[in-house]
């Protein structure tokens, strides 16, 4: 992974820069010795490291916003980062940059039940909203898996899903506003308590931005009653194609589940291995179906499933008869990741979408280039929106086999492209993906989201060299006059 | 070849803008790159039936969508449709139905509110506009809806963005950008959406004779019960009056729409009516038809149809400022009004036009409905829609930065110049 080269002018001033950042930013908010920069050299994806020229922690809007003003006079990159559990690379530093982390920022402002939202710091976790307003009956929707440690901004900026977004929705229904520091230190608010914010939807693009075109520092999020019961089905398949007709039958039925997951074989014996959830052993797929809503509605949504699932050759059927079964159903289902980890010593968690029809034909494919790699793999599906991870498993201290992982990679989010998705539902493009961008976009598509970047980010400082191939040449974009889709810069540099 | 010699040939008048009629999306590119050539600025319309809406507009040609039209690919299981812009409403809901699902942001159609027969125009006007019906607060607008986009900038260049899967993050999401943004950065192409089931059922449970505030109160705490309302509108006497599904009423009326399974609607019935119990007062159901009827006519703002010269504002706001936003201004203004989205859009109709409203209108909103509150001129003369802004002004840094948006999309300023704003 190439990522941009480092100005050693800049590098080389780095005691000025900490000088100046303490200036903003007093005391321990100021990092700059090569062991506590050691704990920001990466995110969630371990693989790529390389630890910042310094991290800044600010306290308030303010100093994020003397912070960004600073670095734009200096022409210092900046990394915003959350808590650091991107799974795409899109905290990953430069060793010219100045990470900014909002984890000081970690107080929830208020809780608005008359109107249906928190105001919350952008450092505060994802968890820590829904704990917040739990007590009167209210959570917030979007539920990433990482959810005890992801921040809120972090999930504004990758724009995060969860299980429950096939019906909720993702990270971007269910802000109703930002605040937001621009790389000038100018300070915006964009959206606040009201449904729908005058001009163009600048909220709607800062939802999944990565981080390249503002620091956001408040967000306002909307919650919602928590509904009165919740039940889920456990269903067991001879075949991954019978599993996908069953989803498919329960979508053509009009049924939305709160949630529909699906687990492959790997995947299955490695989570019940781990949390003795009572998964069946003896299936090829294993599905989750939530509903949610009074007890009426699931009665009959669970009866009506009931009768799909025998028409689909489900040889497997159990039907949660408490919450403690509920959970359980879920506890292998959360604990996919981890159990597939204890597996090998490394995994990679792929995060393409597919139409949902292309599931056997896709798991198949993988299966076949699992076999070409040599590396097995484990699948974890959000069913019910196409958004497929599969876990490759590898050993990083074997030669060639990260290279190998990523390869195999690579090839499953081409196919994902291929047969009509896309290369992620919900990690983001960051470092991971950004080289495949040119496989699920042309030139001028990416040209004219980098001419976006250039409106918030006219100098390209606020995180380069993630989810674009090529980085930004603004003043070029500004001066190009295009025909027909013809570039005219066809050998812009890679990185 | 059709270039740009054969669009020409329509040109007529130098009073009268030329049109330019493109039945495909390279037909659209290349006019594009016509105007660009030319210097020459366009009107990207369709049907034209929100023209009301808006800026009215002064371009020297008129890019007409309407034939850039047709449904390219719709999958029920996949839950996405792709259209071509120009495609009718009416056309992709009818599709939809034979499935059974439903284009769950219930887009307006505010003809009647305009003085116009009924037409619900085209998907591309609809997603342009971006405003949603009443089940904004629980599926959303057009944006949370917007999956895809193909189009052409004001730099002659074809662009698509988003993709044809319900789950996308790859990239930045500029379909959202686009939704609402009344075709002053792009020509659309061809649009992806998301559809869903449509309920089977629908039902409305009355509560009368509640003032205002009870009212919002009331709304707020039904929104807030797990009975998963998807319409929460109230009507003060004046309003309420005129509407045809409520006429056998008099008073006040509070809605509160239950959709889904009967058996689950009739549960939430329960649970509501005995939640809400407190705020005492009569209350009555609507059955499926005439409660179909009456959210269309909320969603369609019929009640204010027919006066064509009163002005009529629509204002965003948190619903907890509602109240006092309209009272604000109905202390120095004569109409009527009414409340969706549990209080959170406030429509307003005024007793009759003159400029200014705008100012007492504006001013409420900062005063009384907190810093998001925003108005929008939605029905005044042509003349007043030219000398100010109907659709809410921005400031400051936000003014800015939206300056250099529409300059990174469209930066001769062709298309739909200063329909959403006088300088944009
Ligand atoms: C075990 C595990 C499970 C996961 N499960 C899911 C899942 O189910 N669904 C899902 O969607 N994701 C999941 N993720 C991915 C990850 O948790 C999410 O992407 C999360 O939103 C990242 O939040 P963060 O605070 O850790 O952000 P970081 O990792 O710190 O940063 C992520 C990106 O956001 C930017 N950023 C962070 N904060 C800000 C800010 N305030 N302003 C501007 N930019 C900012 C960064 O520059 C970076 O590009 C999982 C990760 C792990 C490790």
């Amino acid at each position: 992974m190439r990522m941009p080269a480092a100005d050693p002018g800049l590098v080389s001033r780095r005691a000025e820069f900490l000088g100046a950042l303490r200036r903003f930013v007093p005391g321990e908010g100021v990092i700059g010795t090569p062991e506590e920069l050691a704990a920001y050299e990466c995110d969630g994806l371990t693989a790529y490291r390389q630890p910042p020229l310094a991290v800044v922690l600010p306290a308030d809007t303010a100093q994020v916003a003397a912070v960004l003003a600073y670095c734009h006079a200096q022409g210092l990159k900046v990394v915003p980062r959350g808590s650091g559990t991107s799974l795409s690379g899109g905290a990953l530093p430069l060793a010219d940059a100045i990470v900014v982390g909002l984890g000081k920022l970690n107080r929830v402002l208020e809780i608005d039940y008359a109107n249906r939202c928190v105001v919350a710091q952008p450092g505060v976790t994802n968890l820590a909203i829904t704990q917040a307003v739990a007590e009167r009956g209210f959570y917030y929707a979007p539920d990433p898996s990482s959810q005890i440690a992801c921040s809120i901004g972090g999930n504004v900026a990758e724009n995060s899903g969860g299980v429950h977004c096939l019906k909720y929705g993702m990270t971007t229904n269910n802000v109703l506003g930002v605040e937001m520091v621009l790389i000038d230190g100018s300070i915006v608010r964009l959206g606040g308590r009201a449904y729908d914010a005058p001009g163009y939807d600048l909220l709607g693009i800062v939802n999944g931005s990565e981080g390249l075109l503002g620091v956001v520092t408040e967000v306002t999020a909307r919650i919602l009653p928590r509904p009165e019961h919740q039940q889920a089905l456990l269903i067991g398949f001879p075949t991954v194609e019978a599993a996908g007709s069953c989803v498919a039958a329960i979508i053509d039925h009009g049924l939305i589940p709160a949630g529909m997951e699906m687990m492959d074989r790997l995947a299955i014996q490695a989570a019940e291995a781990f949390v003795h959830a009572g998964y069946p052993l003896d299936v090829e797929a294993l599905l989750i179906v939530e509903f949610d809503g009074p007890r009426a509605e699931i009665d009959e949504h669970v009866s009506i499933v009931e009768a799909l699932v025998a028409r689909c050759g489900a040889g497997y059927l159990r039907i949660s008869s408490s919450e403690r079964e509920r959970l359980q159903f879920w506890a292998g289902r959360k604990a996919a990741f981890p159990a597939v980890g204890r597996l090998s010593p490394d995994y990679y968690c792929m995060d393409g979408t597919i139409p949902r029809r292309c599931l056997p034909q896709v798991l198949r494919r993988i299966s076949e280039l699992s076999q070409t790699y040599g590396l097995a793999v484990a699948n974890v599906f959000h069913a019910g929106d196409g958004n497929l991870h599969p876990l490759i498993l590898y050993d990083a201290s074997l030669g060639d086999q990260l290279d190998k992982a990523e390869r195999f990679g690579a090839d499953i989010l081409t196919l994902c492209v291929e047969v009509g998705g896309v290369l992620t539902g919900e990690h983001g493009v960051g470092v991971e993906k950004r080289d495949l961008m040119e496989v699920q976009f042309q030139p001028s598509d990416l040209q004219q989201q980098q001419r976006l970047k250039c409106a918030f980010d006219p100098d390209g400082l606020l995180n380069p060299g993630k989810v674009f191939p090529h980085l930004c040449r603004c003043a070029e974009l500004g001066r190009m006059h295009v025909h027909a889709g013809a570039l005219r810069f066809p050998d812009l540099p890679r990185f | 070849m059709r270039g740009r010699c054969a669009f020409r040939i329509c040109r007529g008048s130098e009073a009268v803008p030329a049109t330019l009629r493109v039945t495909d999306a390279s037909e659209a590119q290349h006019a594009i790159a016509g105007l660009l050539a030319d210097g020459r600025t366009a009107e990207i319309v369709a049907r034209a039936t929100r023209r009301p809406y808006g800026r009215p507009l002064q371009t020297d040609a008129i890019l007409d969508l309407r034939a850039l039209s047709g449904i390219t690919v719709y999958e029920p299981g996949e839950l996405v449709l792709s259209a071509q812009p120009g495609t009718p409403l009416s056309l992709i809901q009818s599709t939809l139905a034979e499935q059974r699902q439903h284009l769950a942001f219930e887009p307006p159609d505010f003809s009647r509110l305009w003085g116009a027969a009924p037409d619900r125009g085209t998907l591309g006007g609809c997603l342009s506009v971006g405003l949603g019906g009443p089940r904004r607060p629980s599926a959303g607008a057009p944006r949370d809806h917007f999956l895809g986009v193909k189009g052409v900038n004001g730099f002659g260049q074809a662009f698509a963005a988003g993709g044809r899967v319900v789950k996308n993050v790859t990239g930045f999401d500029l379909p959202k950008l686009l939704a609402g943004s009344l075709g002053t950065l792009a020509v659309m192409t061809e649009v992806t959406i998301k559809v869903m089931p449509a309920p089977p059922s629908t039902s409305t449970l009355l509560l009368h004779g509640l003032d205002d505030a009870q009212a919002v109160a009331l709304m707020g705490e039904a929104l807030s019960s797990p009975a998963a309302v998807s319409g929460a509108a109230h009507f003060p006497a004046a309003v309420a009056n005129t509407l045809p599904a409520l006429r056998s009423a008099p008073g006040a009326v509070t809605a509160l729409r239950l959709e889904g399974l009967p058996r689950s609607i009739g549960a939430r019935l329960e649970h509501l009516t005995r939640r809400l119990a407190h705020y005492g007062g009569d209350c009555t159901l609507l059955d499926e038809s005439v409660s179909r009827g009456l959210w269309v006519e909320v969603a369609d703002v019929v009640a204010f149809a027919g006066a064509s010269e009163r002005p009529v504002w629509r204002l965003s706001t948190r619903a907890s400022a509602a109240v006092g936003l309209a009272r604000t201004i109905m202390q120095s203004l004569e109409g009527r009004y009414f409340f969706d989205w549990g209080g959170a859009l406030l429509w307003i109709e005024l007793a009759a036009d003159s400029l200014a409203h705008q100012g007492i209108v504006r001013e409420a909103c900062i005063r009384a409905g907190g810093p998001d509150a925003h108005a929008t001129l939605i029905r005044a003369d042509e003349h007043v829609r030219a000398r100010t802004a109907p659709l809410p002004p921005l400031a400051g840094s936000l003014a800015a930065l939206t300056e250099r948006i529409k300059a990174q999309f469209d930066p001769q300023r062709l298309f739909n110049p200063g329909r959403m704003y006088a300088e944009l």
